[in-house]
């Protein structure tokens, strides 16, 4: 068993662009994640920061089967997910839930919340109907919604109750990880403290293991014990939640943080913004992916790879001159 | 005198569920080269707002009820269609959140920057690539000579941003209307067509109203600033004073909830309750059913903003008072 | 504290799209003037005031009387009774080739649709085949094959009429198996089927219903189409398209025998429009949310 609840090694996801519908051919491969590690121990809430198209929703939909991984490994509870047959996933599944970015679209319109709540536990579990109400309810009022809107469709509540309803349907089955996708990025900024206050308490209180994707670096470093920064498929920088955020080592997580537009008016915005775009992550730049935007890049940056390594006893950075400062 | 001037905008939505008071008697104004912010969360109006003054609402179910909004002293609620589409694109243009679909995907950039100029101006069609050349040089794109035949899906999230607001600027706008223009695009890029949005401001000497949800986007870009909440604006101050002293508790309580005015684990402040529903009458403030201040009078009150401090009006009753 | 019992009940979009059907009086007058065309076809035998195929020689073609409504053809048999055992038929074509189409479509549309790929390309190409064969020299070549034979009849245009409800339902399906709730419904861990039973088809049957209620009055065309060429049902059964055949021939001298088969039919294929648009209105779910 390894010490990691789950654990990546050296995890690719490469999507290749075919043109042509009879007679395809591949004319390139976005590299959508991009050789990751990492692992999560028990009881540990993990943010993936990363702007649009650095990989971060890939790597979760990879790491939940719903898209396949070229190659690598994915270990939860110490099996590899990639080697295991369809009914031994099936199985395992309810240990290992989403929670969706957008709550229109993650719930189905057409079934109450009861049915939503209650299938996973008719699938997967032996309880009756009877029991399954009672569940449902106990669910319904741990993420603080009222057990008698049990017979009421997602149509009828707001984003912010929807987003509820969805967290009680992952917790349904007593999972040990949850991903969630930007969680609160569809929400209004009143709405998503509500949520993420939610999420907090059920972390603390139930012991979940919590991954925790958003582009949103306030509300990563705000729930999360570990910070993993994406760019263009590969992790740049991981370390403690308050280090990453107050003292980035990486020069990209340093612009990502700059970047974030202050709330007191009296303060210039720093220099040193980045030029440019994110580059496509079909051709990402040889050598260190950022080099191109990169304000401190020196030759070798375009030429050599950066490995994710040890900078500090609990920081992993992959920049060269994070070392050498 | 103010370069646009609102005053009671209503605009309903006549929809089968009942009348959506989406704008409910709204009063504002833009001094020229100033940058006014209207920040609210979605479903507040802000939108709905600045599409009315430019006949942008679809109508049915959309009617603008009441109200006149004086641009350089006409009317732009009473002009007829074709004077208002001189002054669109020309003397107030605008530019939307999402760069992806606002463009045109079967023309070409250049053919797009230009058309402004070529509808408003007929301008030869020399001048005008020459004009687009420099306007897009100035907005970022330095090749733009050569980039002029590219199609929008050759470009990037923020440079189509880029070309929409060079689009936006072409024809030399005394009121350029930005709403979210930052929101679908990525944190980096996003501090860079702030910048870029300021600075394009400040030397075109233009006057700019900029929505958004963002209270961050606010703080960095804008002069003075209107909360918009439930169609009805509950505040309006300069940017400083708002962040400084909140002179609202819907103001107050958005910013309390913003994860980053936490310590970090410390459980987040949050708004009890919703935003009401628009399609049933509101007496009083649409705040008070979710305003820990409330008090009676607060639900029978008339809505109306009132100096508080210089330069500052609060819509808030007890504010008004003396009392918070 | 309330009780489970006591919770609230929610209002599906299903009865939302009834409530706005309701609102709709084309369509309601649509459903009540097809309702009553069932319940007459369904209560035919025991209402007709004379057997099908009673002839009265002596008696011949006569126009509409009091003891024949809608007068007699020129074997002195009656209109009326022959108009509404032409309904049953007309309308039993009308619902067992829809329903076969139905059933056929909405599987093999939904299974193509998500496993996508390969099966789906495979799938699908069938049906492009079957679309390109002349439906007409299709039938006729059955009806050469296998004699006159109405079951065959619902089979023959239950066989193309699959084809399009196939095609609409795998386009849904497409557009749909990418949202969150199905990724959702993986991420549980639910079968195949039960994800393409519970959770897909439950959200294309709005299309799929309006489809239906237009496939309906197509295949009673068809029917009386095949009628008027003769190789629909025979003689001396009856439907309306045999009905409006045979009147059509006797057009000049006996009006009364195109005239009644063609209200009939017309009444019916007006009700089922009616109907099929007001459930596109009342089920459109963009609509639904202004």
């Amino acid at each position: 068993m390894s010490e990691y609840l789950l654990e990546l090694k050296n995890l690719k996801t490469h999507f290749p662009v075919r043109v042509g519908t009879l007679f395809e051919r591949t004319v390139g491969t976005v590299k959508a994640v991009d050789g990751v590690s990492l692992g999560v121990p028990e009881g540990e809430v993990l943010g993936l920061v990363g702007e649009s198209g650095c990989g971060k929703s890939t790597l979760a939909r990879t790491v939940l089967g719903l898209v396949p991984a070229t190659s690598g490994t994915v270990l939860f509870e110490g099996r590899d997910l990639r080697t295991l047959l369809s009914h031994e996933l099936r199985a395992l599944r309810p240990r290992l839930q989403m929670v969706f970015q957008d709550p229109y679209a993650s719930l189905n319109p057409r079934m109450t919340v009861f049915d939503t709540i209650a299938e996973p536990l008719a699938v997967h579990t032996t309880v009756s109907r009877r029991e399954r109400a009672g569940r449902v309810g106990e669910l319904m009022e741990r993420v603080g919604l009222a057990r008698r809107l049990m017979k009421k469709y997602p149509h009828e509540f707001s984003g912010g109750q929807r987003q509820r309803i969805a967290i009680a349907r992952a917790l349904a089955l007593n999972p040990r990880l949850i991903i969630a996708d930007e969680p609160v990025s569809a929400l209004d900024v009143s709405v998503q403290a509500q949520i993420l206050n939610l999420i907090a308490e059920l972390s603390r209180e139930m012991g979940l293991t919590l991954l925790l994707i958003s582009h949103d670096l306030a509300v990563v470093k705000h729930l999360s014990h570990r910070i993993g920064v994406m760019y263009l498929g590969k992790i740049v920088e991981l370390g403690d939640a308050e280090d990453v955020f107050h003292r980035p080592l990486h020069p990209y997580t340093q612009a990502l943080i700059r970047a974030i537009p202050s709330t007191d008016p009296g303060r210039a915005r720093p220099a040193g913004l980045l030029h440019g775009d994110p580059p496509s992550p079909m051709n990402p730049p040889s050598g260190c992916p950022f080099h191109p935007r990169c304000p401190v890049a020196a030759p070798e940056c375009a030429t050599t790879p950066q490995p994710l390594l040890d900078a500090e006893p609990t920081r992993q950075v992959a920049c060269w001159k994070a070392k050498t400062p | 005198m103010p370069l646009l001037d609102v005053e009671n905008l209503r605009t309903y939505f006549h929809t089968r569920n009942g009348i959506v008071r989406a704008v409910d008697g709204v009063s504002f104004s833009v001094e020229k080269g100033e940058t006014l912010g209207i920040v609210g969360e979605s479903g507040s109006g802000k939108s709905v707002c600045v599409y009315s003054l430019l006949g942008l609402i679809p109508s049915p179910p959309g009617r603008i009820e009441s109200g006149a909004a004086h641009f350089d002293g006409s009317d732009l609620l009473r002009c007829t269609p074709e004077e208002l589409r001189a002054v669109r694109g020309k003397r107030i243009s605008m530019i939307f959140q999402d760069p992806m679909t606002a463009l045109n995907p079967y023309m070409t950039i250049g053919d797009q920057v230009t058309e402004p100029l070529r509808v408003h101006e007929g301008c030869p069609k020399m001048e005008a690539r020459t004009r687009a050349i420099e306007m897009l040089q100035s907005v970022g794109i330095v090749d733009g000579a050569e980039r002029l035949r590219d199609y929008p899906h050759q470009f990037s999230g923020g440079m189509r941003q880029r070309v929409m607001i060079a689009m936006a600027l072409i024809g030399g706008p005394e009121l350029l209307i930005a709403d979210e223009p930052t929101t679908a695009l990525d944190v980096t890029v996003q501090a860079q067509i702030l910048d870029l949005i300021n600075n394009l401001q400040q030397s075109l000497g233009m006057a700019v109203i900029l929505i958004t949800h963002d209270l961050g986007v606010i703080a960095s870009t804008c002069d003075r600033v209107l909360v918009m909440y439930a169609g009805r604006f509950l505040e309006s101050a300069t940017v400083h004073d708002l962040f400084q002293t909140p002179r609202h508790p819907y103001t107050e309580a958005l910013m309390a909830s913003r994860p980053s005015a936490h310590a970090k684990g410390e459980t987040l402040y949050t708004i009890p309750g919703l935003p009401p529903d628009l399609s049933t009458e509101i007496a009083g403030c649409p705040f008070a059913e979710r305003c820990r201040h409330a008090v009676d009078g607060c639900r029978e009150c008339e809505l109306t903003l009132e100096d508080v401090a210089p330069g500052h009006q609060s819509a808030c009753l007890r504010v008004q008072a003396g009392e918070l | 504290m309330r009780s489970e019992a006591q919770a609230e009940k929610g209002t599906s979009l299903w009865q939302d799209a009834l409530h706005r059907l309701m609102k709709n009086r084309l369509a309601v007058v649509g459903a009540c003037v097809l309702a009553t065309m069932v319940a007459l076809a369904l209560a035919t035998p025991w209402i007709v005031p004379y057997a099908y195929d009673a002839q009265d020689l002596e008696l011949g073609a006569s126009g509409p009387s009091r003891a024949h409504w809608f007068g007699t053809d020129r074997l002195g048999r009656d209109l009326l009774t022959r108009v509404l055992y032409g309904g049953r038929i007309s309308l039993m074509v009308g619902f067992a080739a829809t329903a076969v189409s139905l059933l056929v479509g909405v599987v093999y549309g939904a299974t193509a649709g998500y496993l996508g790929g390969r099966t789906d390309a495979v799938m699908m190409r069938f049906v492009d085949i079957l679309y390109a064969l002349p439906f007409t020299i299709f039938v006729i070549i059955l009806m050469v094959l296998f004699g006159r034979n109405i079951v065959l009849l619902f089979v023959a245009i239950g066989a193309v009429q699959w084809l399009t409800m196939a095609r609409i339902v795998r386009g849904q399906v497409m557009s749909l198996k990418h949202t969150d709730f199905i990724d959702a419904a993986r991420v549980m861990g639910f079968s195949t089927s039960r994800i393409i039973l519970r959770h897909l088809i439950p959200n294309v049957l709005g299309p799929v219903i309006v489809y239906t209620t237009l496939t309906i009055p197509n295949v009673m065309l068809i029917e009386a189409f095949l009628s008027f060429l003769g190789l629909g049902v025979q003689a001396p059964m009856s439907s309306w398209g045999v009905l409006i055949k045979e009147g059509a021939d006797a057009m000049e001298e006996y009006p009364w025998l195109l005239v009644f088969p063609s209200l009939a039919l017309s009444a019916t294929l007006f009700a089922l429009n009616f109907l099929g648009d007001g459930l596109r209105d009342a089920l459109d779910v963009r609509a639904a949310k202004d």
